[in-house]
């Protein structure tokens, strides 16, 4: 308990560096000097704070995902961009967008999620017909099939024109947040809340259908239930961000490490530390290259590959 | 007298490629014959080159590594290839691209890669005895590595300097400069020299490390030249194209299992074969027919993404 305490001060530490990094000078000082209507208090309100909020919020979102994902599918190296789920999300948010492009970003949203709820429910679709669970036969076919999925929807974006725009609004990147523009990250929240009050039976499904059924479980509502957030968080982050590689793989495996797998236990710290290495990431991004900034799917893209493969070939070390 | 079913296979895909090369010079051309000629002869020619070095540079790695899945590019080959590119910008400036010449700067970034993809090869596949899955997973991460440091490195470029660097990766088939396309099929010519002398090794190889030793190939500096062979096709057909994930695991497969059995002196030329087709022909069904302009990678990546999962799940099967 005291750990937790020590994780959530770092973690407000980063945010509190993460307000005060950028071009525009706000400062302490010019904060208190200055009357509301100044430029300060207003880049902070309109600009930093949203931000900020932004990577909170989808860090501790996109980690929980990733460990439910892990817990529904029983495989500890999978995520929703190892899984086709991402990729599906975009197909969706690409086809509506064509469709109707003066829907509100609420209803592409929607229909964003449902492609990515059929994407996933394809994947698992395709793993049941696979006899051998191979552990890493499960993550190896997920990110195939999300490149296939990739592939089709580069063909439709490439046929209308859009591969520039579809570049743009893929790749995750915090720079465009602004108040107004985050504020269906808050559903992420909504749903890690979802997934810590059915944190027990998540557990209980990661043992199996049997164990659960035993138990008095529907396992098949627990695996709906956890679809469906999995779903809702991909396409709440990648409609507002972005893609975001690797983060729901590293940050639970990770926790495992040092806390275990129950998950009544491990939810506030994959919270903590999904929007902890998410922060320092972004502040990494953003002062490597002042006073520009790389995008966090890139920086993410390096450390979280570098961590990746740490895992892989350590736990067959052990495993083998 | 009845014709064996390699040989069959040969002459129909032979005369396949005869067919797509001469619409593809052809068909819906208006004009001036000389100019389509030279214009479409260019276009051609980067193609058939990109063809020739993916094929063989995929069968020869499925060789080494003894199985049908890996492929160059799964392994992150290109990416490598695009990431010492790239970091050749970042620490020595764009100066270095534009002043050393072309073929110095190529001869280079060869050494540098064959160098570099030797020791992580060597690591990968000398030592201790992997799973399959876990070389595959490995290779995809590594290729995203690569690829997120190399868009790392560009990002710190200044724009002048990211257009340079943007250029000389993605010379697509339509914009391929003379010289570098001549210089390329040089290199290529050269490599088929040193693998025709190879030949009959390559077959022995196929058989598994402990039978090639046995039958007396010096398995070790085989296995090392032939990497070297790979890289510098992956090389040639990157900086002329840009990377291609799938497209040579699609024809590799398709060659092994049209043939039918795993000689190199059948399989080789039939997996060429099947490229030009899949290449030009498909080039010139999307331009003429379907009217697709050049969208060809993007299928080639769905189709070869399709082959893919078929063939994991089925070893998985077994």
């Amino acid at each position: 308990m005291r750990w937790l305490g020590l994780a959530i001060v770092v973690t407000i530490v980063l945010a509190i560096i993460s307000l005060f990094v950028g071009v525009s000078d706000v400062s302490l000082g010019a904060l208190l000097s200055s009357s509301p209507e100044d430029r300060p208090m207003q880049v902070l309100l309109i600009s930093r704070i949203p931000r900020t909020l932004a990577i909170i919020l989808s860090g501790a979102s996109m980690a929980i995902a990733g460990l439910v994902m892990q817990m529904v599918v029983r495989n500890r190296f999978v995520e929703p961009s190892t899984a086709g789920t991402t990729e599906s999300a975009s197909l969706g948010f690409l086809v509506i967008t064509l469709l109707a492009p003066g829907w509100p970003l609420m209803g592409k949203m929607l229909v964003s999620a449902l492609f990515a709820l059929a994407g996933t429910a394809l994947f698992l679709r395709i793993l049941r017909s696979v006899p051998l669970r191979d552990v890493l036969l499960v993550p190896l076919v997920g990110i195939m099939l999300g490149g296939i999925i990739g592939a089709v929807t580069a063909f439709i974006a490439y046929r209308y024109g859009l591969m520039a725009s579809l570049l743009a609004w893929s790749m995750g990147d915090f720079s465009g947040i602004l108040r107004g523009r985050y504020e269906l990250l808050w559903i992420g929240l909504a749903c890690c809340i979802l997934a810590y009050i059915a944190a027990d039976r998540f557990t209980v499904a990661g043992m199996g259908k049997d164990f659960t059924t035993n138990l008095g479980l529907n396992y098949q509502r627990v695996m709906v239930l956890g679809l469906i957030i999995v779903s809702l968080v991909s396409a709440v982050v990648l409609v507002s961000v972005g893609s975001i590689p690797f983060l729901g793989l590293i940050v639970p495996n990770l926790v495992s490490l040092m806390v275990g797998d129950n998950m009544r236990r491990t939810v506030p710290w994959v919270a903590l530390g999904g929007a902890g290495f998410v922060l320092a990431c972004d502040i990494i991004g953003r002062i490597v290259r002042y006073p520009y900034e790389i995008p966090i799917s890139v920086v993410v893209g390096v450390i979280g590959s570098m961590i990746f493969l740490f895992l892989l070939l350590r736990t067959r070390r052990y495993a083998a | 007298m009845r014709l064996s079913r390699p040989a069959f296979v040969l002459i129909v895909l032979s005369l396949l490629a005869l067919v797509s090369i001469a619409c593809f010079m052809t068909l819906g051309a208006k004009g001036n014959w000389s100019f389509v000629i030279s214009f479409r002869g260019k276009k051609l020619a980067s193609l058939l080159l990109v063809a020739y070095a993916v094929a063989v540079s995929t069968v020869l790695f499925q060789t080494v590594t003894n199985n049908r899945i890996l492929t160059p590019s799964i392994m992150g080959f290109d990416a490598l290839y695009v990431l010492i590119k790239t970091g050749v910008v970042f620490f020595l400036g764009v100066g270095a691209l534009t002043s050393i010449d072309s073929q110095m700067q190529f001869g280079l970034e060869v050494l540098v890669m064959v160098a570099f993809s030797g020791l992580l090869f060597r690591w990968l596949f000398l030592g201790e005895e992997r799973s399959l899955h876990l070389l595959v997973l490995v290779g995809i991460v590594f290729g995203i590595l690569f690829r997120s440091l190399s868009q790392f490195m560009q990002r710190m470029l200044d724009p002048g300097a990211f257009n340079v660097l943007q250029d000389t990766f993605f010379a697509s088939f339509a914009t391929t400069d003379p010289t570098l396309l001549a210089i390329s099929a040089i290199i290529v010519g050269l490599v088929t020299i040193v693998a025709l002398r190879m030949l009959h090794s390559f077959d022995v190889l196929s058989l598994g490390r402990a039978h090639a030793i046995n039958l007396g190939v010096d398995y070790r500096r085989t296995v090392v030249i032939i990497l070297i062979l790979v890289s510098i096709l992956v090389a040639v057909s990157t900086a002329l194209v840009g990377p291609i994930t799938f497209f040579g695991l699609l024809v590799a497969t398709l060659a092994h299992s049209l043939i039918g059995n795993s000689r190199h002196h059948y399989v080789l030329p039939a997996a060429v074969l099947l490229a030009v087709v899949c290449l030009v022909g498909g080039q010139t069904l999307l331009e003429r027919v379907f009217e697709f302009d050049t969208a060809l990678s993007i299928i080639i990546e769905f189709l070869g993404g399709i082959v893919f999962i078929a063939l994991v799940l089925r070893r998985a099967a077994r």
